[in-house]
């Protein structure tokens, strides 16, 4: 799994706000397939239109693991609305999920 | 066979685990070569114990001297804060790690920045780990403390698994790796149990404090596969970093020199069989107080600094000024060799420092001074700080220390009481090569000092006690008076030497009165005899009287009988013949 996938759909809608994610992973760990698609449903979901996420495999960039302070993996970074975020995991508990990018669960 | 065997054991051959040396004084000593290599070990202890500084000395000391880069991953402090911390230690990190010697990860984990959203594991750690080694082809590895990734990580269960997974990994890259880990409560050796994970060498650091004073020790919990020192070892942290010190060193194994040096009393060195103190040999000179164990001291060091030595006085009761003055007082002159430098002065209270601080103090001091006599007044006073096992260990280490660097070495100890004991009190007397006592003997209202030599290795010394005195000019011994009321000494000796003269004087006119009573008893025994032979002489008369008598009667007898026969004309040949006869 060396592509890296960005997924740009871009929206300057009424709220003002768009968010920025950044999900690490660990090439196609079960964990990390796990938390791509999980994290792709909720923002289809939740923020159809308004974000912009990037997909990293740690593997192929090694040194982002020091510069961004991994411990575990995977890890999605929001950076966007203010304040940053990190959440481990695969993203399963999709509540906790929605409730550190400050989106009502529905 | 036996031979064989001996030159086995000459030669040390056994087979062992690769080593890896840490470059740590004194601790590769203890674990004869090092820490496993490839292996993890684990490093526990309380907080403050030095575990992070054991830790970041054998990354650098690696670097440094074995040409082994290494990763220190610090989960507790930032690489700036690790940095400060070791640059009074002399270490540069910013050029090493410039230098790709080192590298430092500083790993930042937060709770409260954390949001766990189901299951992970630990990769990311694993990649950053893998990364940091490879880009400096690291050799050595430290976690410090890994144990963090439990306050900030919640899912215990992933953790552990994940722990198991890292060390099995760290072993399978074949780097050395050092562990540390908080010390648990109760038994356990550390809060999360990572001995469990980490079995192949485990070290404990410990940090107590006993009466106020702190003192660090290390002891190897276990070590597979190699012999070790098991022994709980004192350690210390000073501006060369961790130094650990061998209770005892495991050889006996020094130079000796036959070479004597004169300990500054005439008298004493006589009793030494002429010569002195051999060099490179401890002294020792216990007594009560007020008994003159410093003025010796002092002697010693006039002595050997007159001869162009160099002297170190660790003074712990007095200043070095009161000393000066007051041995002034009795006409030695240490100002003098103070300010041509060949002595030195290290005054310090006990209390100042734990035991091994002071002898690293005392060690870094011989080192800097190079002294070839060293001087400890009094070492008694080290006991408030050490129970007396301890401070007979420091001073074991001590005297091991002198003694390999040829150094002679004079301690001074206070006995309490007056009754001498076969041992002093840190019990060092078995350990020195000569020992003097000092005793007071109290005696007809005044205090004299004795002096012995309860030992002295290697040389003909006297066994007598000596007369100790201490007068304006210096220290002198004098024979004391040895009588059938025991040991006399000062005044009580002239006193003694007085009535000894007296004595001989009576003596001899009660024997001139016996000779002039047997002269007259001869003479009445004379008289005597003379009488009873003279009695003797007049019974002799007597009886030779009787006899004359009774030859006059039978001449008469017979003139009487020849007359009868002549008259009767008869028998004349007969008589003619009794006349013939």
């Amino acid at each position: 799994m060396s592509e890296l996938r960005q997924a740009h759909e871009f929206d300057e809608d009424k709220d003002g706000g768009s968010y920025v994610l950044r999900l690490l992973v660990t090439g196609a760990s079960p964990n990390s397939t796990r938390a791509i698609s999980n994290l792709k449903e909720i923002c289809e979901t939740h923020l159809k239109g308004k974000y912009e996420l990037e997909i990293v495999d740690v593997y192929q960039q090694p040194f982002i693991a020091e510069s961004e302070q991994i411990i575990a993996l995977p890890l999605l970074i929001k950076k966007s609305p203010l304040p940053q975020k990190r959440m481990i995991g695969d993203m399963s508990d999709i509540e906790k999920v929605l409730r550190s990018l400050s989106l009502p669960a529905k | 066979m036996a031979k064989e065997r001996k030159k086995e054991k000459r030669n040390f051959v056994y087979p062992q685990i690769p080593k890896t040396p840490t470059g740590i004084t004194g601790l590769d000593e203890i674990t004869q070569g090092g820490i496993p290599k490839g292996r993890p070990t684990l490093i526990c202890g309380e907080a403050g114990c030095g575990k992070t500084l054991l830790s970041l000395e054998f990354i650098t000391r690696g670097a440094l001297e074995f040409n082994e880069p290494g990763v220190f991953m610090a989960f507790e402090e930032k690489s700036e804060e690790l940095a400060m911390n070791v640059a009074s230690l002399g270490f540069d990190l910013h050029k090493l790690q410039a230098d790709k010697k080192i590298k430092i990860d500083y790993v930042h984990i937060d709770r409260s920045e954390i949001e766990e959203t189901g299951e992970y594991d630990l990769d990311g750690l694993f990649i950053r780990l893998g990364y940091a080694i490879d880009s400096i082809g690291a050799k050595r590895v430290v976690l410090d403390t890994i144990e963090n990734l439990f306050s900030g990580l919640s899912n215990q269960a992933i953790l552990r698994a994940e722990l198991r997974r890292l060390f099995h990994w760290l072993k399978e890259k074949g780097v050395t790796a050092i562990i540390t880990g908080e010390r648990g409560h109760g038994v356990s050796l550390t809060r999360q149990g990572l001995e469990e994970y980490v079995s192949d060498c485990v070290i404990l650091l410990d940090h107590r404090v006993i009466n106020q004073i702190s003192t660090r020790r290390l002891r190897i919990v276990k070590y597979r596969g190699t012999v070790h020192g098991t022994n709980e070892y004192p350690f210390l942290i000073d501006e060369d970093g961790i130094s650990v010190l061998p209770v005892t060193s495991l050889k006996l194994e020094k130079e000796v020199s036959s070479e004597r040096i004169p300990s500054g009393i005439p008298a004493l060195d006589n009793m030494l069989g002429g010569k002195g103190f051999f060099k490179g040999s401890s002294i020792l000179v216990s007594g009560t107080a007020g008994t003159g164990k410093t003025s010796i001291a002092a002697c010693l060091a006039n002595e050997s600094c007159n001869q162009k030595k160099r002297c170190l006085y660790f003074a712990f009761e007095e200043s070095p000024n009161q000393i000066i003055r007051n041995m002034k007082s009795i006409d030695i002159h240490l100002q003098k060799h103070l300010d041509k430098g060949l002595l030195k002065f290290h005054a310090s209270r006990p209390t100042l420092h734990g035991l091994e601080e002071h002898l690293v103090a005392m060690h870094k001091l011989i080192k800097k001074f190079d002294p070839d006599v060293v001087i400890l007044d009094p070492i008694t006073n080290l006991v408030t700080i050490g129970s007396v096992s301890e401070v007979k260990s420091m001073l074991i280490r001590l005297i091991d220390f002198l003694l390999e660097e040829q150094l002679t070495v004079m301690f001074t100890a206070l006995s309490l009481n007056t009754v001498i004991n076969e041992q002093t009190d840190e019990g060092v007397s078995s350990l020195v090569d000569t020992w003097l006592s000092v005793r007071d003997i109290e005696f007809n209202g005044e205090r004299n000092r004795g002096m012995y030599i309860m030992k002295s290795r290697g040389m003909k010394h006297s066994n007598q006690v000596r007369e100790f005195i201490i007068t304006d000019k210096g220290i002198d011994l004098v024979d004391v008076y040895l009588g059938p009321e025991g040991i006399l000494t000062g005044s009580a000796r002239e006193a003694q030497k007085l009535q000894e003269q007296t004595e001989i004087a009576l003596r001899d006119s009660a024997i001139e009165l016996k000779n002039r009573e047997i002269d007259r008893k001869r003479k009445v025994l004379e008289a005597k005899i003379a009488g009873l032979q003279s009695e003797f002489e007049s019974a002799e008369e007597e009886l030779n009287r009787i006899y004359v008598q009774e030859d006059l009667v039978k001449k008469i007898k017979e003139s009487n009988r020849q007359k009868i026969t002549g008259l009767r004309r008869g028998q004349e040949d007969t008589v003619k013949k009794k006349e013939k006869r």
